[in-house]
């Protein structure tokens, strides 16, 4: 197996140029490949040296008006919650967006290398690279590494001549394309509501509802998502970022009749009442 | 996963100037999902006694009930009402009763003895107590916990003050935790009553 892909890493590699440059020192056993998946803990059900962060919700769906992109803001490791303003959408570059999943150093790098491909791209052919070649790129680059520990489910969004587009990559070098895509722990929750309520002629604002929507039921019921809700918009002449909105907050807008004690109303007197 | 974090859970006592405080968060989950937000752990034994149940969900609600039985009985053949101490020593010869099948919680024993003062303690799930004469924690965000007591904690607070301390613990404790929250409850138990206020918390 492990000669296979040595051969196809060798072949491709030279054919194509892709992260050319880049040479990752492979231990000196005879699987190298796999040996690196022995102390990466992919599961997140054994003790291993290497853990992956698993707990995200992010979604991405076309419409009538473009891409709409959304991510929550939460890290875990194990139970403890790492940090709640995590940026999970990569901005490859001003027309295309990445989503992170799974190993936030294996998607933060391959989508730095994804970036810098598509500029080679640009320079070498004088044109915009389309989302698929893009997202095509990715699935290439990982599968060189494939078998061997990489953890990531990323979504490529963007838009070029074909009009927007939108696929699924993951470190298994899966790839594929439609309409809707959510991936993370809370990604169940968030097609429960996509599903309700997806349309493909919804206006920007209708999308946005949708999303935030989705996002805030999966940070509610998935206890490894949460922080705040991130919203892009692709449109034909690139992307534009919302205002951050936390989830916090969003809880007592969606829920206005919650009953609450209020301590400054209620004195220390239930003796004397 | 560990058993004891199945569900998730925190709960937190604290000691005060004539006064104790108890406060529990209000989650049950399954691992990730989270099922319930309105779970009881922090139940009354007495007027001014309270135990917190923080572990496997089925357990609590087991433990709830033996405890309540066994109070009962106390109060017909003692003709008087448990002291806090007493209690804490019953739920240990309880927890130790499965020594080799354990209860999988850690409860925490809170309330006011006959002469106003204070009593807390926890215990770990085989019912070894651990006595403390300003707070003790427990639950899948016990560490969380303990760092915000240990900084926030002071002594001799009064009534409000330790509401508001005890409240603070917990709520950053349980927003630094992914298994525990989604709402809380506090209980005040002071020489005129049990104060009981529920907290405003993040639901994600």
């Amino acid at each position: 197996m492990n000669q296979i892909v040595h051969q196809l890493t060798a072949d491709t590699a030279g054919e194509l140029g892709l992260g050319s440059e880049l040479e990752f020192e492979l231990a000196g056993v005879e699987r190298p490949l796999a040996f690196g998946q022995q102390f990466t803990d992919v599961k997140s059900d054994k003790d291993a040296m290497i853990k992956v962060a698993h707990g995200t919700t992010t979604l991405a769906f076309k419409f009538r008006e473009g891409v709409l992109v959304a991510t929550d803001s939460r890290a875990t490791r194990g139970n403890i919650i790492a940090s709640q303003t995590v940026k999970k959408v990569i901005e490859i570059n001003d027309r295309l967006l990445g989503t992170m999943a799974g190993g936030a150093a294996d998607c933060a790098f391959w989508g730095r290398v994804l970036g810098m491909e598509c500029r080679l791209y640009e320079l070498r052919n004088r044109k915009r690279i389309s989302v698929a070649a893009a997202s095509k790129i990715l699935a290439n680059v990982v599968y060189r590494y494939k078998g061997s520990g990489l953890s990531m489910g990323m979504m490529v969004a963007g838009w070029d001549e074909r009009g927007p587009g939108l696929y699924y990559v993951d470190s298994d070098a899966r790839r594929l394309e439609n309409d809707l895509f959510s991936v993370g722990s809370g990604s169940t929750f968030a097609y429960g509501v996509l599903d309700a309520h997806y349309r493909y002629d919804m206006s920007v604002d209708e999308a946005k509802d949708l999303a935030r929507k989705a996002i805030y039921h999966a940070t509610h019921r998935d206890a490894y998502s949460g922080g705040i809700v991130r919203m892009y918009w692709i449109h034909k002449d690139g992307w534009v970022a919302y205002p951050l909105e936390d989830v916090g907050e969003l809880y007592y807008k969606f829920h206005p009749e919650v009953p609450l004690t209020n301590a400054a109303d209620s004195p220390l007197t239930l003796a004397s009442a | 996963m560990s058993i004891m974090q199945y569900n998730g859970s925190a709960v937190v006592a604290m000691v005060g100037k004539n006064c104790v405080a108890i406060a529990a968060d209000k989650r049950l989950g399954q691992r990730a999902l989270t099922v319930d937000m309105d779970f009881q752990k922090v139940f009354p034994v007495t007027d001014r006694t309270y135990v917190g149940l923080p572990g496997l969900a089925t357990d609590v609600k087991t433990l709830s009930d033996r405890f309540r039985m066994r109070v009962n009985l106390y109060r017909h053949r003692e003709e008087r009402v448990i002291e806090p101490e007493t209690f804490a020593n019953m739920v240990s010869q309880i927890m130790y009763e499965r020594r080799f099948g354990p209860y999988f919680v850690e409860p925490v024993v809170a309330g006011l003895d006959k002469k106003n003062k204070p009593f807390i303690c926890g215990m770990d799930l085989l019912g070894c107590l651990n006595y403390a004469n300003d707070f003790v924690v427990s639950g899948t965000a016990s560490d969380n916990l303990f760092g915000m007591c240990e900084s926030l904690w002071e002594p001799d607070l009064e009534p409000e003050e330790l509401f508001e301390t005890i409240s603070q613990c917990l709520l950053n404790a349980v927003d630094r935790d992914a298994v525990s929250g989604w709402g809380a409850v506090v209980h005040i138990i002071t020489p005129d009553g049990v104060i009981t206020r529920d907290l405003k918390c993040r639901m994600d």
